[in-house]
């Protein structure tokens, strides 16, 4: 009786300072505070902080003479605005003023990456499908990069989804990804008469991709939107960009005439090639934004 | 009216510039990312240049920030789930 009473009132003390949780004696034990032990530092420790100290002060050191490097670049750059600026000579002019009657695209800045400047644009969807590339190469899921571990994690995980799943967050998705997807298309479509175009155009179609697979799982998403369509669809567009664009590039832009007719300005076919560059681009844009979310994801599209 | 909501919107801005910096938990750092790429779609509409205001709701404020949830979660830096 005594031994039980005192062994209570030392776990009660012992909850009181916060020690261990009123819980069965079994469980209480394993709650119990270790003490806290510090071992004593042996001669390598102290060459490792005295290392530590010093990569401290040469990292400060470093960041202080880069700030001073960018700050002098900074002064001597010419005055924001002034008129002897590089970047203030004729072709802004010729582009605001003949953009329309030249590239028949009423969306100026359309007419100016995808026409005058092609070939910037051309890089940049490049750099996109090097991205999705290396991309892939890092994260795909295939014969040589499979980890026990992590394959029996990842099933786990599906069975947890696949019972709990969000009524909210589906019946949402039903209403909101279609109208996402179509607002997409059309920014691609009328890219060259509104504000908009390829690129934000194909983020949005990607986006509204991304909320359709978190909503249904990756499976439904699969049905029409696998491997070979992924591939397809980024290899094509590149492809078609490419060879509409070929003698422009080589030609610098000058050896040829337009002979494709520009149209009335504001109609949707219109605009010679941008239409059909801004498709592309769009295509490739949503492709490496789903492609990234379903390659982080599960390893594989 | 106008030049207050402006100032009132700068402000903001680097309020959630400073507070991502000094978040400990990585999720609020995601989560203020994606309101900084919010507020930022409302100057870049208000600067009249819609079509980076369209991208950057859709990169920032979308993909973005699924991104990082994504590699939050496949990195165990997730609070309050089971794998942590």
């Amino acid at each position: 009786m005594s031994k039980k009473s005192r062994l209570f009132r030392s776990h009660f003390r012992a909850w009181l300072a916060g020690e261990e949780m009123p819980l069965r004696e079994r469980h209480v034990r394993t709650l119990h505070k270790k003490p806290h032990e510090r071992p004593e530092p042996v001669p390598e420790d102290v060459r490792i902080n005295r290392f530590i100290h010093l990569y401290h002060v040469s990292a400060v050191l470093v960041a202080v003479c880069i700030v001073a490097v960018l700050l002098y670049t900074v002064f001597h750059l010419p005055l924001f605005g002034s008129a002897n600026n590089p970047a203030s000579n004729e072709v802004a002019q010729r582009y605001i003023e003949q953009g329309l009657e030249e590239t028949g695209a009423v969306n100026i800045v359309s007419g100016m990456i995808l026409d005058y400047r092609a070939f910037d644009t051309f890089g940049e969807s490049n750099v996109l499908f090097l991205a999705i590339a290396s991309v892939l190469m890092l994260l795909l899921r295939d014969r040589n990069n499979i980890v026990l571990e992590e394959d029996v994690h990842e099933a786990h995980e599906r069975v947890i989804e696949k019972a709990n799943e969000d009524v909210i967050l589906k019946r949402v998705a039903n209403i909101v990804v279609p109208c996402i997807l179509l607002f997409g298309v059309y920014v691609v479509l009328n890219g060259h008469l509104s504000p908009g175009g390829g690129f934000s155009g194909g983020s949005i179609m990607g986006g509204g991709l991304i909320l359709f697979a978190v909503s249904y799982g990756p499976e439904r998403v699969k049905t029409f939107f696998g491997w070979k369509t992924f591939r397809a669809i980024v290899v094509g567009a590149l492809l078609c960009y490419a060879l509409s664009k070929a003698y422009a590039f080589f030609t610098g832009a000058n050896g040829l005439e337009n002979h494709i007719p520009l149209g009335t300005p504001g109609a949707i076919l219109s605009a010679g090639l941008i239409l059909l560059l801004d498709i592309c681009v769009g295509l490739v844009v949503a492709c490496t934004m789903y492609g990234f979310y379903a390659l982080i994801n599960r390893g594989e599209i | 009216m106008s030049v207050v909501f402006e100032c009132l919107l700068l402000f903001s801005l680097i309020l959630c510039a400073i507070f991502a910096l000094t978040q400990k938990r990585l999720l609020m750092v995601a989560i203020i990312y994606m309101a900084y790429s919010l507020i930022m779609t409302i100057i870049w509409a208000m600067l009249q240049s819609p079509d980076l205001a369209i991208t950057e709701a859709a990169v920032g404020a979308g993909v973005t920030g699924i991104l990082l949830f994504v590699t939050l979660k496949k990195i165990h830096a997730l609070k309050g789930t089971k794998d942590e």
